[in-house]
């Protein structure tokens, strides 16, 4: 079906080594034009180091990561966020002393071009480019319903909020790809269902494709049209969420024999 | 009157105080790292300030614009060559690599300038009176605490209102984080010791204006005093290093005025040890909380 177009994210038989400990190995994947997919598996079974290795934060031991089909073996981290890959953390790692709109703003680095001479001049794109960087950022803060609390504090935000700040602030870098590292962590049931529907306005409006963490099952079921499992490192099972739940080894991994 | 006097005098050597001290937290906030070098960065703005004001004949202002040019390559440069290598080795090697640079630099000044001292030429004589004459003030202190408070004031605005400064921002709370939103912090560490640097530079002019010898330790002592200044105040935070310099620089004069001149030292350093046992962050230091 979707085989024939380019996936936004391509992964090749990825492996990483820390000294003699294999913790991801064989790793194939594909991450398509606004889909939704979710990487699961038991804790210490090496998600996070996948994005770590997504991101760049770690260097691959083997194997190819493409994004919209160019390789990102020679990029750093800067380089693969420009090249389109955000994420966001399973520990919040907001700016929390910086207030909800400059947090975002963070995330338009990139976007604004004027130097540190224009600013310090206070010449006229740095007045129009702050401009159109307030009114970004205000919109992104809009779609989480942040909007109101622009000058708050992040620290002082609830936990819920801080989540959804987080979401906003890495879409603020304009990214092809999602990276959610276990969004719904420490959300009650309600904020998980607010927080489903809010991965999928994100998904239709800004027309990307999102990879996510999850353990919590209700979600990942629910949103993820296709799914990996991840178990010691290796891929376990891949498909969709009905063949996932039948799975017998996904369900021996879980629940044991 | 005489009160007012010292305070005023006190206010001009703590206006240096917080320039130096300013580097230090900039430095210490982002890159989080104590610069030990950062003194001798001042006796490198000195050496260039006073070679262009006798050797090319240069006036004051321009004098000390070559100074911060010069100085802040110099911080970019040494950043580069000796810190970034060790962007990821325990705090302790990169302490001690500041040290290291620190000696280099005074020795290789001793090897290029000699160790005999030079006389600073006479920039800013003068003084005025007030209240009929019970009061003296000279301009170099006026001009001391007004580019001080310039200083301040400029480098609140860059931090909290430019791209670069909420960069900057974002690099001292979160590293990791800050390079997956696309904030180049090589790039940002290198600003912040330039900025840094040429603090320094300024702080070299308006030292050697009211102590007019210069000598390749001259950057030492001030650089230690500025230091503690900086952690009195609060190490990274900026209005802190403000704060923490003016008062150091108070608490020196008046101690000299009043006290002794040979415990002043004693007394400054005897006063910051009794400010971090009751705020162990300092003045202005965020309290840190350790969650279990």
């Amino acid at each position: 079906m979707t085989e024939t177009k380019t996936p936004v994210l391509k992964v090749t038989d990825l492996g990483i080594d820390f000294g003699g400990l294999t913790a991801v190995n064989d790793l194939s994947m594909n991450v398509y034009e606004n889909e939704i997919c979710g990487l699961i598996g038991p804790n210490g079974a090496g998600k996070t180091t996948v994005f770590n290795m997504l991101t760049k934060v770690y260097q691959p031991s083997r194997g190819t990561i493409e994004l919209c089909g160019k390789s990102t073996e020679k990029m750093s981290t800067i380089e693969v966020n420009r090249a389109g890959i955000a994420r966001t953390f399973q520990n919040i790692r907001l700016f929390m002393n910086m207030s909800v709109l400059d947090n975002v703003k963070t995330g338009l680095h990139n976007d604004i071009s004027y130097g540190t001479i224009e600013s310090i001049l206070r010449l006229p794109r740095f007045a129009k480019q702050e401009k159109e960087a307030d009114a970004k950022a205000m919109e992104l803060l809009k779609i989480f319903g942040l909007d109101e609390k622009a000058d708050v504090i992040a620290g002082n935000l609830p936990y819920g909020e801080q989540r959804r700040l987080e979401i906003a602030r890495a879409l603020a870098t304009d990214p092809k790809l999602l990276l959610l590292d276990e969004p719904a962590a420490g959300m009650n049931p309600q904020e998980t269902d607010e927080l489903m529907k809010t991965i999928r306005f994100v998904r239709d409006h800004f027309k990307i494709a999102i990879l996510l963490i999850e353990h919590d099952m209700k979600l990942v079921m629910g949103i993820c049209e296709r799914i990996t499992v991840l178990n010691f490192g290796m891929m376990l099972a891949q498909g969709t969420p009905a063949e996932i739940q039948s799975d017998p080894e996904v369900i021996k991994a879980y629940l044991g024999e | 009157m005489a009160f007012l006097s010292y305070l005023i005098s006190g206010l001009g050597l703590g206006s240096v105080y917080a320039i130096i001290a300013l580097g230090y937290s900039m430095v210490y906030g982002i890159a989080k790292m104590l610069n030990f070098a950062h003194g001798d960065i001042i006796m490198a703005g000195a050496f260039a300030s006073f070679f262009a004001m006798t050797a090319a004949g240069m006036p004051l202002i321009a004098a000390a614009a070559i100074a911060m040019v010069l100085c802040t390559l110099l911080g970019v440069t040494i950043e580069r060559l000796a810190y970034k290598p060790l962007r990821n080795a325990s705090s302790l090697s990169v302490l001690i690599t500041a040290i290291g640079v620190s000696y280099f630099l005074q020795n290789a000044a001793q090897l290029m300038f000699g160790s005999d001292t030079k006389i600073y030429p006479t920039v800013l004589n003068g003084s005025f009176s007030l209240f009929g004459g019970q009061l003296s003030v000279s301009y170099l202190s006026i001009v001391t605490i007004l580019t001080c408070v310039v200083i301040m004031g400029a480098l609140t605005l860059f931090i909290n209102k430019t791209k670069t400064g909420k960069a900057m921002r974002a690099c001292s709370e979160d590293k990791g984080a800050a390079v997956l939103m696309g904030i180049n912090v090589n790039r940002i560490i290198s600003i912040t010791f330039a900025i840094g640097s040429g603090l320094a530079a300024v702080a070299a002019v308006l030292l050697c204006a009211a102590y007019p010898s210069v000598y390749p330790t001259l950057g030492s002592m001030p650089g230690i005093r500025a230091f503690t200044a900086a952690v009195f105040g609060g190490i990274g935070s900026i209005p802190g290093a403000f704060l923490g310099g003016l008062m150091l620089g108070v608490i020196e004069t008046f101690a000299k005025a009043y006290i002794s001149t040979q415990l002043s030292d004693a007394i400054v350093f005897a006063v910051l040890i009794i400010v971090l046992l009751i705020r162990p962050t300092g003045l202005l230091g965020k309290k840190v909380s350790v969650k279990v």
